[in-house]
């Protein structure tokens, strides 16, 4: 019975009527600040129904549609830890927005519905869906200051988005066309036996899955897809970058995963060959953000580039994933303990500036100097998220480094850990020029920047883990190897 | 019995730093006291590590006081820490100089709160350093290091102190970025992280070119010790540091690459290292030559000391690759003796340039009238720098030569040694001429004010000079450790 099966998408259908909930009754109250808590709830409420699935029966539900496993269930809690988090940290920048407050919150989590569904879909049809469900929402709330460079950005990035997701389609049209099935395991079956010497009567099947993945190298801005990254980050408002940081790119990494693990897993030519393409996409990524990130004078577009930059970090994760047939628990778990790291960090960094910022009113660099005297706290923990981000203890990010590089070696990808250690050094550099003004120059005025206490919240729940996981990875490492137990076959 | 000293050793600094950074708004005072007891009390309790170690024969290459527990277990890294009689003096040297830079901090005034928390955190992950048996958690400490030193170069420096900071900063992370690869490669070959089980190791790969492995593990202690020509962030770091950051850093933070070498490198790859010795040895005495030949035209007080380091770090270089159980030991006392030598110099440069608010050399002159304490103590250092029998530099020196020159591991060394032996004619020549230039010219009169060392400064100073003195007199309360630790690492490489 499809009754029965509705549990397994409790955590989507909740915060699905948290989001009509705050809708209406944004029509009713006056006092916006309740939304944000009905928000948080929601996410709470979602957050729970995850839990109670953890450690339950991995399942195919709905048709063979839906896929209940750790893997998608962590990337579930990833997803809603991000949202809980902007939400708390958007609680000073909403004003902006005046009447549109409980509209902001409820998209964001339509979002998050659809990002959801996304990680944990095993159809095309259904990844397609989730993916558009969670793009159209996100179109709309990168243009939501409404101001010239707000509106840029949502066009682009609405422009952009549509061309993805044609070519994406397009792929998944020849994909479907060459091997009768939409469903990710079913396609596998079909591959699994195909000898290289198809390969030739094939080009549609491999012309489908290049496009499929371009696709995604969109949402998670991978080179060539990286355009939109530094206008969009630097026009949406900042909770919203930071959410399109963090939750839309981790839900890419994992549905490009699941479809290139899942469908295309096998035989051993082919995973090879994608994993080769990942390798040299990476190294060239890399590349590209940390370079184009030395320039940069505005916070935000740093921060793209920089987001550039760890996209490129976590695909040699991927490719390690691809490389050998045997996966044993360091290498199929190194993007997911990565990501973990890396969307605790960003978002910690993200929200520090959105408490400066809402204080400040700028995003230059230069206007952050002698923060340490007027805001000792929020430079400390800007400061931690920026040391975690360059990978130098005692933070999350150098032992997440250490962890996804080592998988990469173990694969034999040793000269993309060479090319990726040296961009870390590359990073070190506008990493630290954040530090630098932070921390030596004279402030321009003395007024302290407070923040709200929800703020705190945000920002403490983002540097306590990460601080934490760099000194005591062990617990989390081992989430991160039984969540991706699924490709250890 | 398990007393777990050697993490009380490593983290009582940091209690300190957290106690520091607890309390809200702390005077100078507080904070200096603060300080102070927590490097003093990680000192002593090194020094009981010291008096307890096992010297008997059956001790010889066996790790003491080892404490493990599974700290990372999906990639089997442990949390291991260890002494052997390679890295317990250098444990000695950096609790020492710990105490030492908080005494010459003494009068901070620029925010003391962070100054001494950067202090006390620089200290425990320079202890880390020499205590861990375990890479990742070596590689954790080394990189620790970092951020403090940032820090304290950018925002207590002098001079271009930014760009001192960045280029320190970026220099150690490219050579640890190669530490990273080598290590992890090391992981993939061997499938351990303990620096135990690797020593003696046959590595055998297909997988990487052994050659590649060593260059890969060796380029971040080539930068760090700075070997030639790899050297040229240290004038800059060292020249705009405060002075308790150069202390530090000439004491301690260079012996972490020598350590790394002996430890990493030699002991792991012994047939490689044997192989490449010449081209090292030929890197050695280039520095040697080269960094004493540029020390005597230096102007600068700080920069001339900071010159010195490259040419003295240059007998390390070559003592480690001369290969032979002697040199080691001689290249391992000799980073002690540097450490306490150059520390007590860049301490008392930091001195005269706090009474006279100057470091270079042509507007200093006669200091010997108005400051006679500091004159002596100077003067001491710098005799022991050039290897004045009686101090530490000429017990370290020596052994450092006799054991290269008779080193039948390496073809040529007499040569390597007898060239070497030159840069210590060259350091006579710059050491006196400073002293000289400094002390014993004409006395000026704008200098006439100035005092002499005070109470806190005499301590930190006198300190040093009683340990430079005791090494030189009976190098052998030292050697006797080392020799422990050496003896297992030279028998490799006669495989």
């Amino acid at each position: 019975m499809i009754l029965d099966q509705i549990k397994y998408i409790a955590p989507e259908l909740s915060l699905l009527c948290f989001a009509l909930i705050i809708i209406i009754t944004d029509l009713f109250i006056s006092n916006k600040r309740a939304l944000a808590v009905i928000a948080v709830v929601g996410t709470l409420v979602a957050a729970f129904f995850v839990l109670m699935l953890w450690n339950g029966q991995a399942v195919e539900a709905f048709y063979r549609t839906i896929a209940i496993d750790q893997f998608g269930l962590f990337f579930k809690l990833l997803i809603l830890a991000a949202t809980a988090l902007v939400i708390l940290a958007s609680n000073v920048y909403v004003a902006k927005f005046e009447r549109f407050q409980g509209e902001f919150y409820a998209l964001l989590m339509l979002s998050a519905v659809g990002l959801m569904l996304l990680v944990s879909a095993i159809n095309l049809i259904t990844i397609f869906v989730a993916l558009e469900l969670s793009s159209i929402s996100l179109y709309v709330l990168v243009s939501f200051l409404k101001d010239k460079k707000s509106s840029e950005a949502g066009l682009k990035y609405l422009i952009l988005g549509s061309v993805a997701s044609a070519i994406l389609l397009y792929g998944m049209a020849l994909v479907f066309g060459m091997t009768g099935n939409t469903c990710l395991t079913c396609i596998a079956d079909y591959v699994k036996g195909m000898p290289v010497s198809n390969l030739p009567g094939t080009p549609a099947l491999l012309v489908g899955l290049v496009l499929v993945v371009a696709g995604f190298c969109f949402k998670i801005a991978s080179v060539p897809f990286q355009m939109w990254v530094p206008d969009v980050y630097e026009g949406a408002p900042t909770p919203i970058t930071a959410y399109l940081s963090v939750a839309s790119k981790a839900a890419g990494f994992a549905v490009i995963a699941r479809i290139l693990l899942t469908a295309f897993g096998m035989p051993d030519w082919l995973h090879n060959d994608w994993a080769m393409i990942i390798a040299v996409l990476a190294a060239v990524t890399m590349t590209v953000g940390n370079v184009t990130a030395l320039l940069q004078t505005n916070i935000k577009r740093m921060l793209g580039y920089s987001s550039i930059a760890q996209a490129g970090y976590l695909m040699v994760g991927l490719a390690a994933m691809g490389m050998g047939s045997q996966l044993d628990g360091n290498v199929r778990s190194g993007l997911l303990f990565f990501l973990l790291s890396y969307t605790l960090t960003n978002l910690g960094a993200f929200i520090a500036i959105i408490a400066i910022s809402n204080k400040i009113n700028s995003d230059e660099i230069n206007d952050y100097t002698g923060m340490g005297k007027r805001a000792p706290l929020l430079a400390v923990a800007l400061t931690i998220c920026m040391v975690s981000l360059t990978g130098l203890p005692p933070t999350a990010g150098l032992i997440a480094k250490i962890y996804i590089f080592s998988g990469a070696v173990d694969q034999g990808l040793l000269w993309l850990v060479i090319i990726a250690v040296i961009n870390s050094c590359i990073s070190a550099y506008y990493y630290f020029k954040v530090v630098k003004v932070m921390w030596m120059g004279e402030p321009a005025s003395t007024d302290k920047v407070t923040s709200s206490w929800p703020e705190w919240l945000a920002i403490a729940l983002c540097c306590v883990p990460v601080v934490v996981i760099g000194v005591l990875p062990g617990a989390f490492i081992a989430l991160a190897q039984s969540a991706s137990a699924l490709f250890g076959i | 019995m398990n007393l777990n000293l050697l993490s009380w050793i490593v983290f009582l600094p940091v209690i300190g730093l957290i106690v520091i950074a607890l309390i809200p708004r702390p005077g100078q005072k507080t904070v200096r006291s603060i300080a102070l007891a927590a490097a003093m009390a990680s000192f002593i309790l090194s020094i009981a590590v010291f008096v307890m170690f096992d010297r008997s024969e059956s001790a010889i290459g066996q790790m003491q006081f080892v404490e493990k527990i599974s700290w990372i277990p999906a990639i089997n890294s442990f949390y291991y820490l260890g002494v052997d009689g390679l890295s317990l003096p250098l444990v000695i040297l950096m609790t020492f100089l710990g105490v030492i830079s908080v005494l010459v901090s003494w009068k901070i005034q620029l925010n003391p709160k962070q100054y001494f928390i950067w202090i006390l955190l620089l200290e425990s992950s320079i202890l880390g350093v020499f205590c861990s048996l375990d890479l990742i958690l070596f590689f954790l400490f080394w990189e620790l290091e970092l951020i403090p030193m940032f820090f304290l170069i950018s925002i207590w420096g002098s001079g271009r102190k930014e760009y001192a900071a960045y280029k320190y900063l970026i220099y150690t992370l490219v050579g640890s970025a190669f530490m990273l690869a080598g290590i992890l490669c090391v992981y993939f070959i061997t499938h351990t992280f303990d620096m135990t089980a690797l020593a003696g190791i046959q590595i055998a790969s297909s997988f990487i070119p052994l050659t590649a492995l060593f260059f890969l593990l060796i380029v971040g202690f080539a930068i760090k010790l700075p070997v030639f020509p790899l050297h040229t962030w240290l004038p800059d770091a060292h020249t705009n540091a405060p002075t308790a950051a150069s202390v530090i850093l000439a004491g301690a933070l260079l012996k972490m690459g020598g350590y790394g070498m002996i430890r990493l490198c030699v002991s792991m790859l012994p047939q490689v290292a044997v192989q490449y010795a010449p081209f090292m040895l030929t890197l050695a005495v280039i520095g040697v030559i080269y960094g004493a030949a540029v020390t005597i035209r230096q102007t600068d007080l700080k920069r001339l000391i900071a010159y010195s380091s490259v040419s003295h770090m240059g007998y390390v270089l070559l003592g480690i690759f001369a290969l032979d159980q002697v040199s080691l030991v001689g290249a391992s006392l000799q980073m002690f003796s540097h450490g306490v030598i150059t520390g007590l110099l860049f301490a008392m440069v930091g001195l005269v340039y706090d009474k006279t608010h100057t470091r270079d050399l042509n507007n200093l002159s006669g200091l010997a009238r108005q400051m006679p304490i500091i004159v002596v103590v100077f003067s001491i250092a710098g005799l022991a720098s050039l290897g004045l029998p009686g101090t530490a530099g000429f017990a370290a020196e020596f052994i450092t030569f006799a054991g290269s020159f008779a080193s039948t591991v390496v073809a040529g060394m007499p040569v390597f040694t007898l060239i070497a032996v030159l840069g210590i004619v060259v350091t006579s020549g710059y050491i006196l001429w400073m002293l000289q230039r400094v002390f014993y010219g004409y006395p000026l009169d704008k200098y006439n004010g100035v005092g002499d060392a005070d109470a806190v400064e005499m301590i930190s100073t006198f300190s040093f000079v009683a340990v430079i003195m005791m090494v030189g007199i009976y190098p052998a309360v030292l050697t006797n450790v080392i020799n422990m630790g050496i003896a297992p690492i030279a028998k490799l490489i006669g495989m």
